[in-house]
C-alpha cells in the first residue's frame, strides 16, 4: 500500500487477496464499532457529567436492547466466521496437480527438494502462476513456514507430514519465516521464496539436479531390498506398490484408509501399526535407518509408480482438504 | 468527590489490631492476607516488567546486539511465565477478592480462613522456586514450553519452573476453592443472588475457571517433567509420542485461565462505572449472566490457539465458531457498560479514568480476536505481533487498569487514607498513552509478518520504525506504572485520612470502617436493598462533596 | 468484636454464624476439591483413552503383563475400605465409638493392604524390565488375538508410562488419605466426633470414597484390556 510505511505485506499469491479483503473488512467492522463505543463513552461522560442538583436516572435495562445488541454481533460474527471459513478451506485444499516440493526443516535451516531432483537451503525458486504443494516434516522440533506475502503458514511437525500450497503471483523475492519458536537460532532460521518468470525457472531448473526425486527413491528402494517383498511382478510378502498410492487400502482389522503420504511414510516407519488385509506382519521398521530426506524420496518413487508414465512428481493426491483423508488414518491427533 | 473527615481518635482497625511479624505471617485475617499477597504480586510485577524492558530495549535495533539469542529467549520466557502466573492470575481475585468478597456479601471472613493463607505460602513457595530457577539458569521455552522442544531438546530448567507454576496453581485452585464455597454459604441475611454486587458475580465465575481448569495444566506438567526425566514418549514422535496432544492438554487450560485474568477486572469495572455514574449497571442480570457465560464457553474454544499447528480443517472450523460464541458475551457487557453512562451523573475521579480506559482498550483488544478468531486470517497472523498486541490489549489494557481502576477505588477502605487525585489521574493519562504507543504499532508490525519470539530481525530492517514506536511506548508505560507504586506508598503516611464511605458508594464493604476491623461488620448486617441503590443513597443529597488530594 | 453471651459448641469456628453454616460449607468445600481431582485425573485418562485407541494392540499387550488378580483383589480391598468408612460414620453418628475407632482402623489396614499389593506389583515390573526409563525392554511380545504379530515397545512404554504415572498417583492420593485418617483416628480418640459433630469424618470419607471410585476406573482400563480368558 503506501510505499513508505506499508500496512501490509505484498500481495505475491492467489490467496492474499481474499486474506487482505477479509481484513479489510474486519477493520471496517472494528473501526466502526470503536468509533460507536468511543463516541458513546465520550459523548455521555460529557453530557451527563456532574451537575449540582442533577441527579442520575436509574435505568434498570431493556430487553429489547440487550436481544438487539446480542442478536446483531452474533450475525455480523458468523458472517466473519463463514467468510473466512470458506478462505481458510481454499487454503487447506491443494490444487490437484500441483508441483511438489518436500521440505525438511530442522534446528535452524530449510532444506527443500523439487520432485525434479534440485535441492536448495533456505531458499525456494517457484515459477510465477503455478499452483506449489508443501510436504513438510521436522528433523527435530515443530518448526511454522510462513511466508507472509503468500499469507501462507504452516507448522512443521517431526514424526509426520503436513501440507501446504500457494500459488505465486508476482515475481519478486519475498521472506520466508519460521513462526513456531525452536530454540536459539529461531529468528536466524529465515529464507527467501524466489518467484521467477516460467522461462527464468527453467534455465534455472536446468542448472543441474542429482535426477528427479522418485528417481533417487527407486534407487533407495532397490538399496535397502525393498524390492524382495514388494514386487512389481508377482505378489510377494508385502502389496504390490504399482497404483496403491492414493487409493483406498484394507487393513486387516476392517479398516478402510487412503493411501496417502502420511501412510506410506507410516508404513516405512512403524510398519506394525496398519498391516494391509491378507499380508502378515513381518515387515521390520525403518525407523533410524534412513534420514527424512531419503523417506521423501521414496513417499515420490512410490507415487511415481501410480501413475502411467513416468514419474512427474505431481499430485494425484485428492481434492479434499488434507487431513481429511487422514481421518482413519495416522497415528496422530487431527 | 471523596471526603476525608479526620475520625476523633485513632480507631482499632485490621492494621493496628496486631503489631509484629508473627501477626502477619500467621493471621487469618482474609484482609492482611490481602495485603501480603498485594506486596508480593507487585514484586512479581515489577520482575516481569524488568524483562519486558529488556525485550523492548533489545528490539530497538534489528540485530540481536543487547544480549545473545540464547539469553533473549529467556527473557520473553521468564516475562510470560512470570506475568501470567505469578501477576495476572493472582491479581486482582488475590487482593482485591480476598479483601473485598467477604465484606461485599456481609461475611467475617471467608469459609476458610487457614487454606487462604496457605494458598498465600504456596504462592510464595512457588514464587521463590521461580525466581530461584531464572537466577540460575532460567528456561527458554516461551511461556508454553511446547513439545517436542520443552521435553527433549532444550536443556534449561523446565522441571523446576515447572515445579513453581504447578505449586502456584494450587494457590490458585484454593483460592477459586475458598469464594466459591464463601459466595454460596456465607452471605449474609437477605443477600439474595441477585443483590450480589457484579464483583461477586464475576469473582464466582472466576473462581469455577480456577477449580476446573488448573488441574489440568499441573497435570501436563507433571507429563512434561516426567518425560524429560525419564524419556518417555508421550509427546515424543520419535517414541510413538504427539506433540498436539500436549498442546490440546496445555490450551485447555491456557485458554480459559486468561479468562481468570479478564473476568475479575470486568467486575471491578462494574462497581466503579455505577459508583462514578451514581447509579445502577443497566442490564445487570445480563452482565452477571455473562460472567457465567464467559466461564462455560471459555472451555470449549482451546484449539483457536491450534489453527495451523495440523489439526484437521473440521476441527478448525469448530472452534473457530465456538469462539465467535464466547465474544458475544463480552461485547454484551462492553454495551451495558456504556449505557449505563447514559443520563448518569458522571464524575472523573481516578478510578473511573481506569475505567474509561478499561472500556477503550478492552474493546480494541476484544474486536482483534475477532481477527484472530476469523480462520483465514489466523493462518497469516498467528505466532506474529498481531497476536502479541492482541493479548496486550486485553491483558494489560483490559485487566491491569481494571486493576489499577479498582486499586484506587478501593485505597481508601485498604488504607484508610486517600491517594492523591492529581497525581492519579496524570498517572492514568500516562499509562493511556504509553499502552497504545507500546501496542498499536504491533498489530501492523504483526500484519506485516514479524513473527513473534525473534531476538533479531536484521533480515526484516523494515521493522524498525515500528519497533522504536513500541520501546518509546514501554517506557512512557514504565513511568505510569511507576507513579502509583510511589504516590500509594506516599499515601500511607502523608495521604489525607479517608472516611468510611469517601465515594458515598453502595456495597456493604463500604458500611465498614476505613480501614475496616478485623471481623469487619459489628454485628451481621441484614440486607433489604438491591445492589447499586444509588437513588437512594443521592436522595436528599443536594450537592456531593468533592475531593481535595 | 462483640463478646459471645450465647454458648455454642467449641467446635464452632468464630467466622460462621452456624453450625449448619460452618458444617454445609465444609461438605461443599470438600466436593469441590474432588472436582479439582477429576479435572487432574482426567488430563492422564484423556491422554490414556486417546492412545489406547491409537496403539490398542500393542496397548493390550502391555495389559496382558500385568497382573489382573492383583488388580482385582486390590478393587475388593478398596470397596471393603469404603464400606467401613461409611460404618465409621454411622458410628459416630450412633455414638458407637468403639465401633467407631475399629472401623477407622480397619479402613487404614485395608489402606496398608493396598499399597502392599501395589509395591508387589510394582517389584513384578521392575523385575521385568517394565518400567518405562533407560532399563525398560519389551521386546517379542505377542499381540493378544495376533499370534506372530509383535506389540512395538514404545507403544508398550507409553502404556507403562501412564500406568505408573496414573496408579502412583493414586498411590499418593491413597497414602494422604492414611494421613488423614490417622489423624481422625487420633480426634476420634481423644473423643472429639459426636452424633452433632463429626464433620472431618464426613469429609475425610468423601475423600476416601473417591480415591476409591478412581481406582474402579483405572483397574478396569488398564488391567482388563482384550482380555477373554
Amino acid at each position: 500500500m503506501f510505499d513508505n510505511f506499508p500496512l501490509w505485506p505484498d500481495r505475491a499469491s492467489s490467496m492474499a487477496g481474499k486474506v487482505d479483503a477479509l481484513y479489510i473488512f474486519l477493520i471496517i467492522v472494528s473501526g466502526m464499532m470503536t468509533l460507536l463505543i468511543f463516541t458513546a463513552v465520550v459523548y455521555f461522560a460529557a453530557r451527563y457529567r456532574y451537575r449540582k442538583g442533577v441527579p442520575a436516572e436509574q435505568i434498570e435495562g431493556s430487553t429489547p436492547l440487550e436481544l438487539t445488541w446480542t442478536v446483531i454481533p452474533m450475525g455480523v460474527f458468523m458472517v466473519i466466521f463463514i467468510w473466512s471459513a470458506v478462505v481458510y478451506f481454499k487454503m487447506r485444499t491443494p490444487p490437484r496437480d500441483a508441483t511438489e516440493v518436500y521440505v525438511v526443516a530442522k534446528q535452524w535451516m530449510w532444506k527443500l527438494e523439487h520432485a525434479e531432483g534440485q535441492r536448495e537451503i533456505n531458499e525456494l525458486h517457484v515459477p510465477v502462476d503455478r499452483d506449489v504443494k508443501l510436504i513438510m516434516t521436522s528433523q527435530d522440533v515443530i518448526h511454522s513456514f510462513y511466508v507472509p506475502a503468500f499469507r501462507m503458514k504452516q507448522d512443521v511437525l517431526p514424526g509426520r507430514y503436513t501440507v501446504a500450497w500457494f500459488r505465486a503471483t508476482k515475481p519478486g523475492t519475498y521472506h520466508l519465516f519460521c513462526a513456531e519458536y525452536c530454540g536459539t537460532q529461531h529468528s536466524g532460521m529465515i529464507g527467501s521464496i524466489v518467484v521467477m518468470e516460467p522461462a527464468q525457472f527453467e534455465a534455472w531448473m536446468s542448472g543441474g539436479s542429482g535426477g528427479p526425486l522418485s528417481a533417487t527413491g527407486e534407487k533407495i528402494f532397490a538399496e535397502l531390498g525393498c524390492a524382495t517383498c514388494h514386487r512389481a511382478d508377482t505378489q510377494g510378502r508385502g502389496p504390490n506398490l504399482q497404483g496403491v498410492f492414493g487409493k483406498p487400502v484394507q487393513l486387516e482389522d476392517g479398516r478402510m484408509i487412503t493411501a496417502d503420504e502420511n501412510y506410506v511414510r507410516e508404513s516405512i516407519l512403524d510398519p506394525g501399526s496398519k498391516i494391509v488385509k491378507g499380508f502378515k506382519p513381518v515387515m521390520p521398521t525403518f525407523q533410524g535407518l534412513v534420514s527424512e530426506e531419503q523417506v521423501n524420496a521414496l513417499v515420490a518413487y512410490v507415487k511415481s509408480v501410480s501413475q502411467s508414465g513416468a514419474a512427474t512428481g505431481k499430485s494425484a493426491a485428492a481434492t479434499e482438504p488434507e487431513g481429511v483423508s487422514g481421518k482413519a488414518q495416522g497415528s496422530k491427533v487431527q | 468527590m471523596a471526603t476525608g473527615n479526620i475520625p476523633p481518635v485513632e480507631r482499632e482497625d485490621y492494621l493496628n489490631k496486631h503489631y509484629g511479624v508473627g501477626s502477619w505471617l500467621f493471621t487469618t485475617d482474609h484482609k492482611r492476607i490481602a495485603l501480603l499477597y498485594l506486596i508480593s504480586i507487585t514484586f512479581f510485577f515489577f520482575i516481569g516488567g524488568f524483562f519486558a524492558l529488556l525485550i523492548r530495549l533489545e528490539l530497538l535495533t534489528p540485530a540481536s546486539d543487547l544480549v545473545q539469542a540464547d539469553t533473549y529467549n529467556k527473557f520473553f520466557t521468564q516475562h510470560g511465565m512470570v506475568m501470567v502466573f505469578f501477576f495476572l492470575i493472582p491479581s486482582i481475585p488475590a487482593t482485591l477478592g480476598n479483601f473485598l468478597v467477604p465484606m461485599m456479601i456481609g461475611a467475617k471472613d471467608l469459609a476458610f480462613p487457614k487454606i487462604n493463607l496457605l494458598s498465600w505460602y504456596l504462592y510464595i513457595i512457588g514464587g521463590i522456586m521461580m525466581l530461584h530457577c531464572m537466577v540460575t539458569g532460567g528456561v527458554d521455552t516461551g511461556w508454553t514450553f511446547y513439545t517436542p522442544f520443552s521435553t527433549a531438546f532444550t536443556n534449561t530448567k523446565i522441571v523446576e519452573a515447572g515445579l513453581a507454576i504447578f505449586i502456584a496453581g494450587f494457590s490458585s485452585i484454593l483460592t477459586g476453592l475458598n469464594f466459591v464455597v464463601t459466595i454460596h454459604r456465607m452471605r449474609a441475611p437477605g443477600m439474595t443472588w441477585t443483590r450480589l454486587p457484579l464483583f461477586i458475580w464475576a469473582h464466582y465465575a472466576t473462581s469455577i475457571i480456577q477449580i476446573l481448569g488448573t488441574p489440568v495444566v499441573a497435570i501436563t506438567i507433571v507429563l512434561v517433567a516426567a518425560e524429560r526425566a525419564l524419556h518417555l514418549g508421550i509427546f515424543d514422535p520419535k517414541l510413538g509420542g504427539d506433540p498436539l496432544l500436549f498442546q490440546h492438554l496445555f490450551w485447555f487450560y491456557s485458554h480459559p485461565a486468561v479468562y481468570i485474568m479478564i473476568l475479575p477486572s470486568m467486575g471491578v469495572v462494574s462497581e466503579i462505572i455505577s459508583c462514578f455514574s451514581r447509579k445502577r449497571i443497566f442490564g445487570y442480570s445480563f452482565v452477571a449472566l455473562s460472567s457465567i457465560s464467559i466461564a462455560v464457553f471459555g472451555f470449549l474454544v482451546w484449539a483457536h490457539h491450534m489453527f495451523v499447528a495440523g489439526m484437521s480443517v473440521y476441527a478448525a472450523l469448530i472452534f473457530s465458531l465456538l469462539s465467535y460464541s464466547v465474544a458475544v458475551p463480552s461485547a454484551v457487557k462492553v454495551f451495558n457498560w456504556t449505557a449505563t453512562l447514559y443520563k448518569g451523573s458522571i464524575h472523573y475521579d481516578a478510578p473511573m479514568l481506569y475505567a474509561f480506559g478499561f472500556l477503550g482498550l478492552f474493546t480494541i483488544g476484544g474486536l482483534t480476536g475477532l481477527f484472530l478468531a476469523a480462520l483465514g486470517i489466523d493462518v497469516h497472523v498467528t505466532d506474529t505481533y498481531f497476536v502479541v498486541a492482541h493479548f496486550h490489549y486485553i491483558m494489560v489494557g483490559g485487566a491491569l487498569m481494571g486493576y489499577l481502576g479498582g486499586m484506587h477505588f478501593w485505597w481508601p477502605k485498604i488504607s484508610g487514607r486517600l491517594y492523591p487525585e492529581g497525581w492519579a489521574r496524570l498517572a492514568a493519562l500516562i499509562v493511556f498513552i504509553g499502552f497504545n504507543l507500546t501496542f498499536f504499532p504491533q498489530f501492523i508490525l504483526g500484519y506485516l509478518g514479524m513473527p513473534r519470539r525473534y531476538a533479531d530481525y536484521s533480515h526484516m530492517p523494515e521493522f524498525q520504525i515500528l519497533n522504536v514506536f513500541s520501546t518509546a511506548g514501554a517506557t512512557v508505560l514504565g513511568v505510569g506504572y511507576l507513579l502509583p507504586m510511589v504516590y500509594f506508598l506516599w499515601s500511607m503516611r502523608y495521604g489525607k485520612p479517608a472516611s468510611d464511605n469517601p465515594w458515598n458508594a453502595a456495597g456493604l464493604e463500604w458500611q465498614t470502617q476505613s480501614p475496616p476491623t478485623t471481623f469487619n461488620f459489628p454485628e451481621e448486617p441484614v440486607v433489604t436493598w438491591e445492589a447499586y441503590n444509588y437513588d437512594e443513597i443521592d436522595k436528599g443529597q443536594k450537592e456531593v462533596p468533592q475531593v481535595v488530594g | 468484636m462483640a463478646a459471645h453471651t450465647e454458648s455454642h459448641n467449641p467446635a464452632l469456628l468464630h467466622h460462621f454464624a452456624t453450625e449448619e453454616q460452618q458444617r454445609n460449607s465444609a461438605s461443599f468445600g470438600m466436593w469441590i476439591f474432588l472436582a479439582t481431582e477429576v479435572m487432574f485425573f482426567g488430563g492422564l485418562f484423556c491422554a490414556y483413552l486417546i492412545y489406547r485407541r491409537w496403539y490398542f494392540g500393542d496397548f493390550a499387550a502391555a495389559s496382558t503383563s500385568i497382573n489382573a488378580k492383583l488388580g482385582g483383589a486390590n478393587t475388593a480391598v478398596l470397596i471393603c475400605s469404603s464400606l467401613t468408612v461409611v460404618l465409621a460414620i454411622w458410628a459416630a453418628q450412633t455414638s458407637r465409638r468403639a465401633l467407631m475407632i475399629g472401623m477407622l482402623i480397619l479402613t487404614m489396614l485395608f489402606g496398608l493392604t493396598f499399597l502392599g499389593i501395589k509395591g508387589i506389583e510394582y517389584a513384578d515390573k521392575f523385575h521385568e524390565h517394565h518400567v518405562p526409563g533407560p532399563s525398560f525392554s519389551f521386546d517379542h511380545e505377542e499381540i493378544p488375538g495376533n499370534p506372530g504379530h509383535y506389540a512395538n515397545p514404545h507403544h508398550a512404554q507409553i502404556f507403562f508410562a501412564l500406568y505408573f504415572i496414573m496408579t502412583g498417583l493414586h498411590a499418593l492420593h491413597m497414602v494422604i488419605g492414611l494421613g488423614i485418617f490417622t489423624w481422625l483416628l487420633w480426634a476420634a480418640w481423644k473423643g472429639r466426633f459426636t452424633p452433632e459433630y463429626h464433620t472431618p469424618l464426613e469429609i475425610g470419607g468423601l475423600y476416601w470414597h473417591f480415591v476409591d471410585i478412581v481406582w474402579i476406573y483405572l483397574f478396569p482400563l488398564l488391567y482388563l484390556i482384550d482380555r477373554h480368558t
